[in-house]
């Protein structure tokens, strides 16, 4: 959509235009286009250069197990949070979207969690499951169940996209909503007259008048989990016990902050941006046009 | 609808509501209890209502080495107010230029920006980090919270509130005379105060839930935010203070929590509307 009227000059709209312009400039594509050259060297022996190899750090890290491991150990981790924290969801916005009493209570009861830090949800995840101090996780092992999340690789995963799960779900529950209140009442009374049972009306009539809502809150939280979860893991686990929960984002920490080997977490950083990039895209192919527009 | 099916729903939206209480509750009662306590294992549920010392202790000093906990929350709240104004300008400016203004380069100012919708600061930590050393600003508040302030979300959104705003209005604004700077003033910012105010609640939050960004540019303790400090908190392994640290968390929690709900009305829809 375009508008007819406009101002005149263009000097001002430069003007106007240009902080934007030097931020997105300075800090997105200055540090992408370093990453893709980062990508292509490695440092020399002594440290004090650097050497162009090409595509050798890609292949590396294509060939590394363990960062295919890590590749894995991502998507998996990616599709559980998003799963269950739209399972959740969207069960709640059913029942929220019932005109009951105090339904406006409820909404702001689960609408509030969306303030909490990913960082946080971990350290209140910490207070119920730690194995020694957790309100659960100590009475675990007092059944005799051995539960401890820093030496169990299994736990920690658990741990984690559990955690990671429950902070997203008042997100996700926020946009259910808004999306099953803008079905009009008059598509569910119908099916309700016809006598379809409650499952069948949602199965059949909700829940595909749901799907764009339902597919941007996938990319949404695939997106999520695979970046805004960096604080709840690392404050949790910080990746262990041994790699057992390092996803990609963990991993280019690791390698690059700590372990100072830039031109492998060069390459790892291109390889995410191809991916966020590659959803992006699948996004606006399915989703229309509909922002640009 | 019967009676019997309006109970499934109080019960299962009860759970629900208990399922996100439960933990924060917990953190509130463990402040009151002793650390010692807790570090045997005796954390509760029942807060001891004559035992709030913990919250003057964690402000005014600190705990483990860590900054006075009001310190902390003061470069949060620094944080999450420059990003929050700060995004919200110079998106604001930047979309008027492109939706009321024809000038040379504008598709290519509006899709350079608009490419970056979906790159999160995460996949573009160390280049980042070595353009930042570059402006010398690693360890500066400054550098806390600049880089964070662009972003074509904000953008995308203001541009579709103006691309709604009538033509009409655009004339008469005109005809009386007024610039485009009188008009920006004086009609844009006004008719855009809720989407200002959605997007001030969306954006003070994740400002202020900031993790790995002052992580990796903010090694100096001074500039330490409250999350940050936090999870320093638990990190230590042994001998931890426990009531301090859920004081803390308790603290942590307040103001962004307390900016949705005073602010839910219009969140709730400008989010909503902002992304579909």
């Amino acid at each position: 959509m375009e508008r007819r009227t406009v101002f005149g000059g263009w000097l001002l709209p430069m003007l106007l235009v240009l902080p934007q312009l030097l931020l997105t400039g300075f800090f997105f594509y200055w540090p992408a286009g370093q990453a893709v050259w980062s990508s292509l060297t490695i440092q020399d022996a002594f440290g004090e250069g650097v050497v162009f190899v090409g595509l050798d750090n890609f292949t590396e890290l294509l060939s590394d197990p363990l960062y295919r491991d890590s590749v894995v150990r991502t998507i998996v981790f990616c599709l559980t949070v998003s799963a269950l924290a739209m399972g959740l969801a969207l069960a709640l916005a059913v029942f929220a979207d019932k005109e009951i009493r105090g339904k406006g209570a409820y909404r702001t009861l689960l609408i509030w969690p969306y303030a909490i830090a990913p960082a946080m949800s971990a350290v209140l995840f910490l207070f119920i499951l730690d194995p020694r101090v957790g309100l659960i996780g100590r009475r675990l092992n007092q059944f005799g169940i051995d539960w401890d999340y820093h030496l169990n690789g299994g736990q920690a995963m658990l741990m984690v996209v559990l955690a990671s799960a429950w902070k997203q779900v008042s997100y996700n529950f926020i946009f259910f909503l808004a999306g099953l209140q803008s079905i009009p009442r008059a598509v569910t009374e119908a099916a309700r007259m016809d006598g379809a049972k409650t499952w069948h009306r949602f199965r059949t009539i909700t829940f595909p008048l749901l799907a764009p809502t339902t597919f941007f809150l996938l990319v949404v939280n695939v997106v999520y989990a695979a970046f805004d979860t960096f604080g709840t893991i690392n404050a949790l686990t910080h990746g262990g016990p041994g790699k057992d929960t390092e996803t990609l984002v963990l991993k280019v920490f690791r390698d690059g902050v700590i372990n100072q080997d830039i031109g492998s977490s060069s390459a790892q950083s291109v390889i995410l941006m191809l991916g966020v990039i590659a959803i992006t895209a699948v996004q606006f192919r399915f989703m229309g046009k509909k922002v640009t527009e | 609808m019967t009676r019997d099916r309006d109970w499934f729903a109080h019960a299962m939206l009860a759970l629900g509501v208990v399922l996100f209480a439960l933990p924060v509750w917990l953190v509130l009662a463990g402040s009151t209890q002793s650390s010692d306590a807790i570090t045997r294992g005796d954390l509760s549920l029942i807060p001891d209502l004559t035992n709030f010392s913990a919250y003057p202790r964690v402000l005014s000093q600190g705990s483990m080495g860590a900054q006075p906990v009001w310190h902390m929350l003061l470069i949060s709240l620094g944080m999450a107010l420059c990003i929050a104004f700060g995004k919200i300008a110079i998106s604001i400016l930047s979309a008027y230029a492109i939706v009321f203004f024809r000038f040379p380069f504008r598709k290519i100012a509006f899709w350079s920006i608009f490419v970056t919708l979906m790159l999160p600061v995460e996949v573009r930590i160390i280049p980042t980090y070595s353009v930042m050393a570059t402006f010398g600003l690693i360890n500066t508040f400054t550098g806390l919270w600049v880089p964070l302030i662009a972003s074509a979300t904000a953008t995308l959104l203001f541009r579709q509130v103006f691309v709604a705003i009538p033509d009409e209005l655009v004339e008469a604004a005109r005809m009386d005379g007024a610039g485009p700077l009188r008009f920006l003033k004086d009609i844009v910012i006004p008719v855009s105060g809720a989407n200002i105010a959605a997007l001030f609640v969306i954006l003070f939050v994740y400002g202020w839930n900031q993790y790995l960004w002052p992580l990796l540019v903010a090694t100096d303790p001074s500039l330490d935010t409250i999350v940050i400090g936090l999870v320093k908190m638990i990190g230590v392994e042994t001998q931890t203070d426990w009531s301090a640290v859920m004081a803390t968390a308790v603290l942590a929690l307040l103001p962004p929590v307390a900016v949705v709900l005073l602010m839910q009305r219009w969140f709730v829809a400008g989010l909503t509307e902002g992304e579909k």
